[in-house]
């Protein structure tokens, strides 16, 4: 920007005749004042409570949450001899694969669809952002209610079609861990579509009609146009969509904890869900470890992600 | 679920696949357009309409395998707030942190997100980095370190810490979209306002404030439905009932060794029903603010 806006942009009503005295001094102070409030608010809440967890992990604790000294790395000892913790990894890694990438492949469908334009559109855009605006551990719930064995409305769904008798012991899906898992993958998928579509239609309404036209001119069918001109034009839609849903699946705890508790056993959970069991049952130092692991898997994540795309450079 | 989505877009694809149609496409093609994306729309507020159904499903009906109830019991509306029920505690600390975190956010973020999209200063790169790195951070991740901080800090059941967390969570986002519409609109104009007799916050608030409005309203409201919504910092760092906010409050009444189901999900229905008419307000700007924010 020029120099003169450099100056004096306050938000105090009167611009005050000295700064202009003492710029030299103040100026590199000046950006402070702007953004000084915001990095205080990150580093109260976001980057105390990383070093608050990278201590707490090397740290002995009482069942009751009270400091007994050091002890060095035997928490993370312990945490990596848990026999349960490669099942929670490895499930954790179907958990995250498998959700985000349904969700991009129904979601670039969903957003295709509600791109078009038809009557009463707004109402079922409306109706489609729902589970965004919701509570994701209240959609949990009802999920829940729904799959009841019984009486709930998916089983009673499901028996009405045929496919399954809904008093039947195939019908307490979050009973049995490979079902409820299934189940839980869904949920996942149902409430992350909503904004992956979002974003996939902002992407498509950048892409600007000329290279339609383009497209049709040169005699490419619609298949071929959707290949080779949408989708590419979609990439850096979908990267963020991709980044952002690979973190939220990643940590999602709501849906998992709601509907099975990560049980039976720990046969439904993730890292996230493994790690609050941990702390709900008295092991905190353990828990504070697979925390910190829990974090440099998401930094590691990030990293690949932004290096594989090169969002880096877009991003500044 | 999942599979009936894909399919009827599928079904679409294959519409769309057929030979080419003159502009404004045939009434078959149209009416099968609004038949998947009527049925997804359904699919999509489902959840929405049973939570609603079993909120009015009377108690002796619990077990009935009907969709729809025979009697509708309104009555769990009111009994959620009397009695021994903390509920109306409950919604009064969710909108207290809801509240408390959008102004905090709004505080905090205009500045920071006028300032990165003007100026070219020293550390702006470091600071975008620190937002872009938030931003990709989860308060889930995090709750071990939020909890001893909060303890250190003896701010466990205190409200204040649930918004400083939820705002400073929230912030990233918000600064993203803001700066990003900020940038988009032009210095030029604002130094038009002040050529015209306007101070340079005269100039901010009256040109470049209503221009942002859109970004403004979205990230607000995105704010306040996170903050709305947050479960597990709650979840975390509240032990007594009376000082949870509704989210927590209702995972509660599940613990219970029966569960009211009526009750249950008329405070759920209490608790969603705000927010998605919230965000159905701004359902247009949320694509403005994505493009905004992807763009950037």
């Amino acid at each position: 920007m020029t120099t003169h806006a450099e100056r004096g942009r306050s938000t105090r009503p009167r611009p005050r005749p000295r700064r202009r005295g003492s710029r030299p001094v103040l100026s590199g102070l000046a950006p402070l004042a702007w953004i000084g409030p915001a990095i205080a608010l990150i580093a109260f809440a976001v980057l105390w409570p990383v070093v608050k967890m990278a201590q707490s992990s090397t740290r002995h604790w009482s069942r009751y949450g009270v400091d007994l000294g050091s002890n060095g790395t035997d928490n993370y000892s312990k945490l990596f001899g848990e026999q349960d913790l490669s099942g929670v990894l490895m499930r954790t890694g179907i958990w995250v694969v498998v959700v985000v990438s349904v969700t991009m492949v129904v979601s670039l469908g969903v957003a295709q669809l509600f791109n078009q334009r038809f009557p009463g559109r707004t109402v079922a855009r409306w109706a489609l952002i729902a589970p965004w605006a919701a509570s994701v551990m209240m959609t949990a719930i009802i999920f829940k209610y729904m799959l009841y064995q019984g009486y709930g409305f998916i089983n009673i769904l499901l028996d009405d079609v045929g496919l399954v008798d809904r008093g039947s012991p195939t019908a307490d899906w979050l009973g049995h861990s490979t079902s409820g898992f299934i189940w839980e993958m869904a949920v996942a998928v149902f409430v992350s579509i909503p904004f992956t579509s979002y974003t996939v239609i902002a992407g498509l309404q950048t892409v600007p009609a000329e290279v339609y036209e383009a497209a049709k001119m040169d005699g490419a069918s619609k298949v071929r146009t959707y290949f080779s001109v949408t989708l590419p034009m979609l990439r850096p839609s979908l990267l963020v969509a991709a980044v952002i849903n690979v973190m939220n699946v990643f940590n999602s705890f709501p849906i998992i904890w709601e509907m099975t508790r990560g049980g039976p056993g720990y046969d439904t959970s993730t890292t996230t869900v493994f790690m609050w069991v941990l702390k709900k049952g008295g092991h905190i130092g353990e828990s504070a470890a697979l925390s910190v692991v829990n974090f440099l898997l998401v930094i590691v994540i990030v990293f690949a992600f932004l290096k594989v795309s090169k969002w880096n450079s877009e991003a500044d | 679920m999942t599979t009936l989505t894909t399919s009827s877009t599928g079904r679409r694809r294959v519409v769309d696949a057929g030979p080419p149609k003159p502009r404004g496409g045939l009434p078959g093609k149209k009416i099968a357009i609004m038949g998947a994306a009527y049925l997804i729309a359904l699919i999509f507020i489902t959840p929405y309409l049973e939570m609603f159904l079993t909120a009015l499903r009377p108690v002796k009906e619990g077990t009935d395998p009907t969709i729809i109830p025979k009697h509708f019991e309104w009555s769990n509306f009111t009994s959620v707030f009397s009695g021994t029920s903390s509920f109306g505690t409950n919604m009064r600390i969710t909108l207290e942190v809801a509240f408390g975190a959008t102004f905090l956010v709004l505080l905090v973020a205009l500045p920071a997100a006028y300032y990165t999209a003007r100026k070219k200063f020293r550390g702006r790169k470091a600071f975008l980095i620190l937002v872009l790195v938030t931003q990709m951070f989860q308060p889930t991740a995090m709750v071990i370190g939020i909890y001893g901080e909060m303890r250190d800090l003896g701010l466990i059941n205190s409200v204040w810490a649930l918004i400083m967390v939820d705002a400073g969570f929230n912030l990233a986002f918000a600064v993203w979209i803001l700066s990003a519409y900020f940038a988009a609109i032009p210095a030029e104009l604002e130094q038009a306002a002040m050529i015209d007799g306007a101070t340079r916050f005269g100039a901010f608030r009256r040109v470049t404030i209503p221009l942002a409005m859109p970004g403004i309203v979205t990230a607000l409201i995105f704010t306040f439905i996170a903050a709305w919504n947050e479960f597990i910092v709650a979840l975390t760092l509240t032990t007594s009932p009376d000082k949870a906010p509704l989210s927590v409050a209702v995972d509660n009444y599940i613990g219970q060794y029966t569960v009211d189901y009526g009750h249950l999900f008329a405070s759920t229905v209490i608790a969603t029903i705000p927010v998605i008419i919230l965000f159905g307000l701004i359902e247009r700007k949320v694509v403005d603010g994505l493009t905004a924010g992807s763009i950037k």
